[in-house]
């Protein structure tokens, strides 16, 4: 079939046109940011640059441990939930989601009130020298609520697609499950498991609503934007925000082709 | 030797009650039902990847019901073979010995014996997804063989394969059978391919396992309906048996009178094997006691045979080769003789 009889059914046609101008509608504003920036403005005084450069690290450093903290309390989770049936597994799998409904800012001050200073939780990891209030360890925990459901689902559904015949056969040759995890179902799982946590970590580096309460000092790149309109006007918001999205896109571009490399049939 | 007691399993629609079978050292035992009668849950449970109601296993005198699957040392093969898509042939075949903890380069020589039994040196750096299905059943098998499983479990392997493949399958089964002396446990809905291959044939329908016997108890002597139709004797009937000593005992059935060898009285059912019956154009005169004359009423070709339908009453269906259906000059609404023994009428 060649590309004008693909093309020839009006109806189709009508559907492609949606879909184009949701495209538009998504990349318009974010080109025209990333264009019309002037990113000279950043790098005008040594005080911004800094400011610039450490925003930007700690936004996805914290988006990483957010990531790697999903992924090893996340995946168990996924696997048993691809895997088993029980009482209450829906309940468990709505859980999970709730974060997508919940308004992040009202997420944000529910965290505060568990993680704060004088709460239980805070108090609980106090002892172990950990403290969220304004530290780093504030930000993974607001990115890593807002974030989590989009980890755990993929790799649900990446668990869900591997047969579980080829977990059964290699527990006939031997393999305890603890081995046939690691060795059949996390690697025929990987790509989902992968994507989702690009997913996680993508929605944690750019959550906003959630951190803000809990860590407003140090500022991640998001809350730096709010603050710059404020003090300084669009022009230097403009330049800050049109180096966030390069910089997501360009980490989320490869991470994608990455990705896509290796798939087995 | 492996010992089957009683085995239950529940699997919602589907239930199989009570299975009790012995398989013997170095058996090809078959086990053989139709589509949906839980034979690949049978073999789970038997592998210890299905959790049983009730019932024992054991294997060589200890008993095996409740021992995890990687401590059973029973292989097993799928029906889609299940190969990992994620290694290559040989880390397929080396998978089990890696677990034990050997490295890659041992595991591969001590691979060496199967890779050279199945003839798959070929094939050890490729990937699964780029196999024929007859290569892919010969690393499933290498994959379970280099374990020196005790008991093989075989789920329909054959299934998946064109006739020819099948047919180059078969043997190879049959030669590792003779070669390894392994047990061997293959489930299948084919009825030919258990009179092929299996030593005896356990026949599993309507949630019970019904007989076990060898092939030819099985096409001979079906102990039931359900066996009787799966081993196509095609015929099957119901009637009387009237009294008489056990060699000269007759069956009324539709006001015909067949001379049957049975101990049994009273209402029966009995099945005759459509090639155990005779066509004549002519009365034939031998030791065979039942011999009528009826009339063609239906004529299905098969090839090389043909299925002749033949109203005595009652009807009776028969297997004659094309040449003698060419050379009797056979045709539907013509009449003819039909001719079989007293000891080809199997009572149930």
């Amino acid at each position: 079939m060649n590309i004008a009889n693909r093309f020839n059914n009006p109806f189709t046609l009508f559907f492609i046109v949606l879909g184009l101008v949701l495209i538009i509608f998504i990349l318009w504003p974010l080109l025209g940011t990333v264009f019309s920036a002037d990113y000279g403005l950043l790098f005008e005084d040594a005080e911004i640059a800094r400011e610039v450069r450490e925003s930007i690290l700690l936004t996805f450093y914290s988006g990483l441990v957010a990531t790697i903290a999903g992924l090893v309390f996340g995946v168990p989770l996924a696997y048993v939930l691809a895997r088993k049936d029980f009482h209450g597994k829906s309940l468990i799998e709505a859980i999970i989601d709730v974060p997508l409904v919940i308004p992040h800012s009202a997420a944000g001050i529910a965290l505060l009130f568990a993680f704060g200073q004088e709460r239980f939780l805070g108090q609980f990891f106090h002892i172990l020298h950990i403290d969220f209030f304004g530290q780093i360890a504030g930000i993974v925990v607001a990115m890593m609520f807002v974030s989590i459901p989009f980890l755990v689902d993929s790799a649900k559904e990446g668990f869900k697609s591997v047969d579980p015949r080829l977990e059964n056969v290699a527990r006939t040759l031997g393999a305890s499950p603890r081995q046939t995890f690691f060795t059949i179902s996390l690697p025929l799982a990987r790509r989902s498991v992968i994507s989702g946590s690009i997913l996680m970590w993508a929605r944690g580096i750019s959550e906003f609503g959630a951190v803000l309460f809990l860590v407003y000092h140090p500022r991640i790149t998001p809350v730096l934007i709010l603050d710059w309109f404020g003090l300084y006007g669009l022009p230097h918001t403009l330049a800050l925000a049109g180096l966030l999205i390069l910089i997501s896109l360009f980490i989320f571009i490869v991470l994608r082709l990455l990705v896509q490399r290796g798939e087995y049939k | 030797m492996i010992s089957v007691k009683n085995l239950s399993v529940d699997l919602g629609d589907f239930r199989l009650a009570g299975a009790t079978f012995d398989v013997h050292e170095g058996e090809y035992f078959i086990i053989l039902g139709p589509t949906g009668a839980g034979k690949t849950v049978l073999l789970e449970s038997i592998a210890g990847l299905f959790p049983i109601k009730n019932g024992s296993i054991t294997v060589g005198g200890s008993d095996i019901t409740y021992m995890l699957p990687e401590k059973r040392g029973i292989g097993f093969v799928y029906q889609d073979l299940s190969l990992f898509p994620h290694l290559s042939v040989m880390d397929n075949v080396t998978y089990g010995i890696r677990r034990r903890g050997k490295s890659k380069k041992i595991a591969e020589q001590s691979a060496g014996w199967v890779i050279d039994l199945l003839n798959i040196s070929d094939l050890l750096q490729r990937r699964p997804d780029t196999l024929s299905g007859g290569e892919k059943q010969k690393v499933a098998l290498a994959r379970a063989l280099v374990m020196e499983p005790r008991l093989l479990l075989l789920d329909e392997p054959l299934g998946a394969l064109d006739p020819n493949t099948r047919e180059q399958i078969q043997s190879e089964l049959r030669n590792i059978h003779r070669k390894l002396n392994l047990t061997i446990i293959h489930v299948t809905h084919d009825f030919e391919e258990a009179v092929l291959l299996g030593n005896r044939i356990g026949v599993i329908g309507e949630g019970r396992l019904l007989q076990v016997g060898t092939p030819d108890e099985i096409f001979r002597q079906p102990n039931s309906e359900f066996v009787a139709h799966f081993s196509m004797a095609r015929n099957i009937f119901s009637g009387e048996i009237q009294n008489g000593d056990t060699e000269h005992a007759f069956v009324t059935i539709e006001g015909t009178r067949l001379a049957v060898i049975s101990d049994k009285r009273g209402k029966v059912k009995f099945s005759i094997r459509p090639e155990d019956i005779l066509l004549s154009a002519h009365p034939i005169a031998s030791s065979a006691r039942n011999s009528f004359k009826g009339t063609i009423t239906e004529v299905v070709s098969k090839g090389s045979t043909v299925l002749l339908t033949v109203n005595i009453p009652p009807s009776v269906v028969c297997l004659v080769t094309r040449h003698s259906f060419d050379e009797m000059n056979l045709h539907k609404g013509g009449e003819v003789y039909v001719t079989f023994k007293a000891a080809a009428v199997n009572v149930f």
